[in-house]
């Protein structure tokens, strides 16, 4: 399509603002690191923040069922992209909120400009009609999170070593993503995802191009994701990073990593779901098992929430895997609601300090029951929530996940699932019983007082977490009706 | 003058900078080899966008040298500032975190 002349494209302002508001903010933050004096830069960067995700988050709601392709043809604004912009701009607000807080190990202030960045990286992510903008938008969202893992203050040493080799990784996996978009243009002369869908079977090239693309631009994607075996990065990332980042790639990365691939997958490649489900079912199953196994040796209280992480990656594929607007419902469910546990975790895990900070080693924690009661039931019940017991939302979205599977055809991968949650359980209900069952260690952890906006934050996985255990129907409807790609 | 060969050679290209980044201990030589993979990915790009006789190609080429720019300073970022830390940019010294 050799066009001659250059049209300016339609832009649909209105589904465009939840991103626009976001990097403009974000463009903001960088004035305000420059012009306002060092005393007042953190509360008007933490503020400017917050108001510019809630800001972000009304547009959402407001935007709420739009069904628009816009920008040329490279912005899909739907349902799904809604929703997982709706779940990145709350999930963000929690752990913003920890970034914010005066009791965290201080961040420098450029830090918030940077996560506001990065948030609007991954809403761009979630909406990329088109590979090349998927491509730009996954730099936008992970340039910023390389800079973030470095910037601790205490603990340089893991700080800056997590931030290198996220940083080698992600370039190494995005140049795969990259490769694949070009044989796929190579395939289908055109990279937007509509064009693809219809490029399969009709393009005279030959299909190897189609196939080698796909796999290329999967292993970019399943890296973000997390999971096996492009997971090696994440245990060392989450623990070298500042605790409220770490929360932020666990939770919002997340949402943005599986959003582009249900995307992808769905729009483009529907045609095509033979040669990849099985793949997919394969790296599902091994992810769940991998995490889960790997979780039972660990010893860091962040490393086992990184294989955590991964094993909840495995359980999410599931959703993806059931295809059909069934799985792609339970899986929006599934990321939101593994969000709100996640961040809470983390929030957690930054109370309990040593001279030295947070101390994360698991034997540290011995006892912690008697001493402080209260969070000690918090983080219970968010461990409780990670191994999917009844009452929980992580006990409704895995069974949603496994049904979708199960209405797909994959009994094989829920018979996995469901062995890997046993196993998984065992850590944290391991953890449970040092917490409350041990003697407590001389010289213990002290548990810090939470600032407001921790606790406003905790408050935030706490509710949630249980609302969506116990009527989790609201938020259901709401992701089967966003279950729609617009093509 | 057929197409083709610089396919192969943009595959050849990716390979070696795949194999690069695997095999090099220094963090500047690994993130050169990304530099590698990243342009291997142009020239099959605008190779590709003279066989299928559209420009979307080449424009492409274009976004992702932008993109590439910015990974640059970020990554020299990084490597600095680990550089001055450990006085090493060898990726096996930074070795805290594992298992």
């Amino acid at each position: 399509m050799n066009t001659t002349g250059f049209t300016v494209p339609q832009l649909d302002y209105a589904a465009l603002l939840p991103m626009l508001v976001l990097f403009g903010a974000a463009c903001l933050g960088v004035l305000v690191e420059a012009f306002v004096p060092r005393p007042l830069r953190r509360p008007v960067q933490a503020g400017l923040a917050l108001l510019a995700l809630v800001v972000s988050f009304g547009t959402v709601v407001l935007a709420a069922g739009t069904q628009t392709i816009t920008a040329g043809r490279a912005v899909a604004v739907d349902g799904p992209a809604l929703f997982l912009q709706g779940s990145i701009a709350v999930l963000g607000i929690a752990a913003l909120l920890l970034l914010a807080d005066r009791t965290s190990d201080e961040q420098p202030t450029e830090a918030f400009p940077l996560v506001l960045f990065s948030l609007g990286g991954m809403m761009l992510f979630v909406a990329a009609n088109d590979l090349l903008i998927m491509f730009v938008a996954l730099e936008v969202l992970s340039l910023p999170l390389y800079l973030l893992c470095g910037l601790a203050r205490r603990r340089r040493l893991l700080s800056q070593e997590a931030a290198v080799k996220y940083f080698l990784l992600g370039a190494f996996a995005s140049a795969f993503f990259l490769y694949g978009v070009a044989l796929l243009y190579g395939y289908a002369d055109s990279v937007r995802l509509a064009d693809l869908y219809r490029a399969v079977g009709s393009s005279g090239r030959s299909d190897a191009l189609l196939l080698a693309g796909l796999a290329m631009l999967l292993i970019g994607l399943l890296f973000k994701a997390g999971a096996v075996p492009f997971h090696m990065w994440t245990p060392d990332v989450y623990q070298g990073a500042p605790t409220p980042i770490t929360a932020l790639m666990a939770a919002c990365t997340k949402v943005a990593a599986f959003g582009a691939i249900l995307r992808v997958l769905q729009v483009a490649f529907l045609n095509t779901r033979w040669d990849w489900r099985p793949v997919l079912i394969a790296v599902a199953m091994v992810t769940m098992v991998v995490g889960a196994v790997l979780a039972v040796t660990q010893t860091d209280l962040k490393r086992l929430l990184a294989y955590s992480s991964i094993a909840n990656a495995g359980f999410i594929l599931c959703g993806v895997a059931g295809l059909g607007p069934a799985g792609t419902a339970s899986t929006l469910f599934y990321l939101a609601s593994y969000g709100f546990t996640t961040v809470g975790a983390f929030a957690v895990v930054m109370l309990v300090r040593d001279a030295d900070g947070e101390a994360t080693h698991l034997s540290r924690w011995a006892g912690l029951g008697r001493r402080s009661p209260l969070l000690a039931a918090v983080f219970t019940f968010f461990l409780l929530a990670f191994a999917g017991i009844p009452l929980t939302s992580g006990f409704i979205s895995k069974f949603g996940v496994f049904a979708a599977a199960l209405d797909g055809g994959a009994v094989a991968l829920v018979v996995v699932g469901v062995i890997a949650s046993m196993v998984i359980a065992f850590p944290y209900l391991r953890l449970i019983v040092l917490m409350y069952l041990s003697e407590p260690v001389p010289d213990g952890p002290t548990v810090t007082v939470p600032g407001a906006f921790t606790a406003a934050s905790l408050a935030l996985g706490v509710a949630a977490t249980l609302l969506l255990g116990v009527v989790p129907g609201p938020l259901l409807d709401l992701a089967n009706r966003a279950s729609e790609f617009v093509r | 003058m057929t197409p083709t060969y610089y396919l192969m050679l943009a595959a050849a290209l990716f390979t070696i900078g795949a194999v690069g980044v695997l095999i090099r201990r220094n963090a500047i030589v690994v993130f050169m080899c990304v530099e590698l993979m990243l342009n291997a990915a142009n020239l099959t790009l605008v190779t590709f966008s003279r066989m299928n006789g559209s420009l979307d190609g080449q424009i492409m080429a274009f976004f992702v040298m932008v993109v590439a720019a910015a990974e640059v300073v970020i990554g020299l970022a990084i490597i600095m500032s680990i550089f001055r830390t450990r006085r090493s940019a060898s990726v096996d010294d930074a070795n805290l975190l594992k298992y």
